[in-house]
């Protein structure tokens, strides 16, 4: 069992040095956006020091160095999630990559066909399919929580039927930390002929993936949630269904062959890369999956579990807090949201804030599932490789102070 | 000296919260009592205008009444959910507007919901600050143009 103690690997990230408030930095919002090693900063300016040019394009040595480090870059994000080389596509972001899927994938759906979400999906894997389902009459319909904040699988198995062409969940959710059943919605999704999308986006930062274990048939995920820059997103898919969708985005190197009248589109990945791509995002983002395969993803994940259950009794023990969101660690990972008795989120944050406590206050883009629950927000604590023990204590101490402010509590 | 605000008084706007005031500052007892206690909270039962407003990066909300006799406001309440500081805005504007013609209703300024507060703050506790004016601005409008 590794210790939250033997994982101490805040030195390597630059921004943790600083203070906030003239207090040491306690970032506990690394699900909005994690902190980056100095490696992920260091691998974008050799990028643009040493290698600025094009790519696919250029027959001179810099375009050459820029194109094998860019599909070097893919070469390491598909062994990370254990894919092939051709089934790795960079977008912009994880939203890019569902919005890449929810126009694709519908293309070929009929009028009255069904798409099946959960109730806890992020904006960014409930809006596209709700928008495209309206303008082509398609219907979508949303798995329900049980009581203990997690996916009612006996609903799942009622919702996913023979109407039912696409299943989109979130692998963990970024407002209750609940890890989802992958495997076993991927079963119920094949047996009735439907593909199953995995928004990853609080997944691969976290835990584990292997898209063939899961079996699922699409896989998105952000590059800045993983340590990795802003403005990367990776999108996952089988190849033999890539290769029917139709292309996203067109422009150039994602054709073969272009005349006036017609064209034909590019070899995979690059048939759903059009532009220019985002270089040195990709080379940051190869830089982040090199420093999380040195952690090990299996001890990035014992890491934040430890701190979660840490955090869940702790934070349990507070007269006036409320944990929003399964209350073990089982099957859920380390984002925990919570209310505080008479303060709302936003002031809670500020008090935080004077004690140099980075949080999430809000809806977490996440609107539906709060209306759901029937609460304007929450505040938000996430996890990742460089947080500790310490930053708990210090926010329960926060939470106290902000008590006392609000005039309850000593 | 044109770039200076209307009123004078330089923009609070460009520094964090916590570089203008020690958090305790904000959360002093007037704002917290108005929180706990809100003044003209809950729907008027007769009103000539309501107007919702939402804060996209918070969820907070705020919808007010307002209702007129002889061109002045007679009574203006609100409802809705928010933090500390937009609840005590909302109550302060509230009894603030009472008495006031359409016209003075439009001159109202974010200086002027400062002073109310009595706290200075940064870019983003300023919407929450300004989420109960946005309401009223956008509330005369409609009423203005005849929408309502």
């Amino acid at each position: 069992m590794i210790t939250m103690q033997q994982l101490s690997l805040r030195r390597d990230f630059p921004l943790l040095q600083q203070e906030n408030n003239g207090k040491p930095l306690v970032y506990l919002d690394s699900a909005s956006t994690s902190q980056k090693p100095a490696s992920v900063i260091e691998a974008m300016n050799r990028y643009y020091l040493t290698m600025n040019a094009n790519i696919h394009r250029g027959v001179y040595r810099l375009s050459q160095e820029a194109t094998a480090a860019y599909e070097e870059a893919h070469r390491k994000v598909a062994a990370f999630i254990n894919a092939g080389f051709e089934e790795v596509i960079f977008t912009k972001s994880a939203t890019e990559s569902l919005n890449l899927l929810a126009y694709t994938l519908t293309k070929s759906m009929l009028q009255g066909e069904e798409i099946v979400l959960t109730q806890m999906e992020h904006h960014s894997n409930l809006v596209p399919w709700q928008q495209i389902a309206k303008e082509l009459g398609l219907v979508v319909k949303y798995i329900r929580l049980t009581p203990d904040f997690r996916l009612d699988m006996q609903h799942a198995r009622e919702m996913i039927n023979v109407k039912t062409k696409i299943v989109s969940v979130c692998h963990m959710s970024n407002v209750l930390g609940t890890i989802n059943p992958i495997a076993e919605l991927a079963s119920l999704a094949h047996a009735q002929g439907a593909v199953l999308v995995v928004d990853g986006a609080q997944g691969l930062p976290h835990l584990p993936v292997d898209v063939q274990f899961l079996d699922c048939d699409f896989y998105a995920a952000s590059g800045h949630k993983m340590l990795g820059p802003t403005g990367i997103g990776i999108l996952y898919g089988k190849l033999h269904l890539l290769d029917k969708l139709p292309p996203f985005l067109y422009g150039g190197d994602m054709i073969r062959e272009v005349t006036y009248a017609d064209s034909t589109f590019n070899d995979l990945p690059w048939k759903f890369e059009a532009g220019t791509p985002n270089i040195a995002e990709a080379m940051g983002l190869a830089a982040a999956v090199d420093y999380l395969r040195s952690v090990g993803m299996e001890r990035v994940q014992q890491h934040e579990a430890a701190l979660t259950v840490y955090a869940l009794a702790k934070l349990g023990g507070m007269p006036g807090v409320q944990v929003i969101g399964p209350a073990t660690d089982e099957q859920r990972g380390g984002v925990i949201s919570f209310t505080v008795e008479g303060i709302h989120t936003h002031d809670l944050a500020a008090v935080l804030d004077s004690e140099g406590i980075a949080v999430r206050g809000g809806h977490h883009c996440a609107m539906p599932l709060m209306g759901l629950l029937g609460i304007a927000g929450t505040t938000r604590i996430s996890f990742s490789v460089y947080n500790t023990q310490e930053e708990v204590d210090a926010l329960a101490a926060a939470i106290r102070k902000a008590q006392r402010i609000f005039g309850y509590g000593q | 000296m044109r770039w200076l605000p209307p009123s004078g008084r330089r923009s609070a706007s460009l520094a964090m919260d916590s570089e203008l005031m020690g958090i305790e500052e904000i959360y002093r007892e007037h704002i917290l009592d108005l929180y706990k206690h809100p003044h003209n909270s809950g729907k008027l039962p007769a009103y000539a205008f309501r107007r919702r407003e939402l804060n996209p990066v918070c969820g907070d909300q705020i919808e007010l009444f307002v209702q007129l006799s002889g061109g002045k406001v007679a009574a203006a309440s609100f409802v809705g959910h928010g933090c500390a500081i937009s609840q005590a805005a909302a109550s302060l504007l509230t009894d603030f507007v009472r008495g006031r013609d359409l016209a003075s209703l439009k001159q109202v300024s974010r200086e002027d919901i400062m002073q109310m507060l009595g706290i200075t703050l940064g870019p983003v506790r300023m919407k929450c600050a300004l989420l109960p004016l946005k309401a009223l601005v956008k509330g005369v409008e409609d009423y203005e143009a005849g929408n309502q």
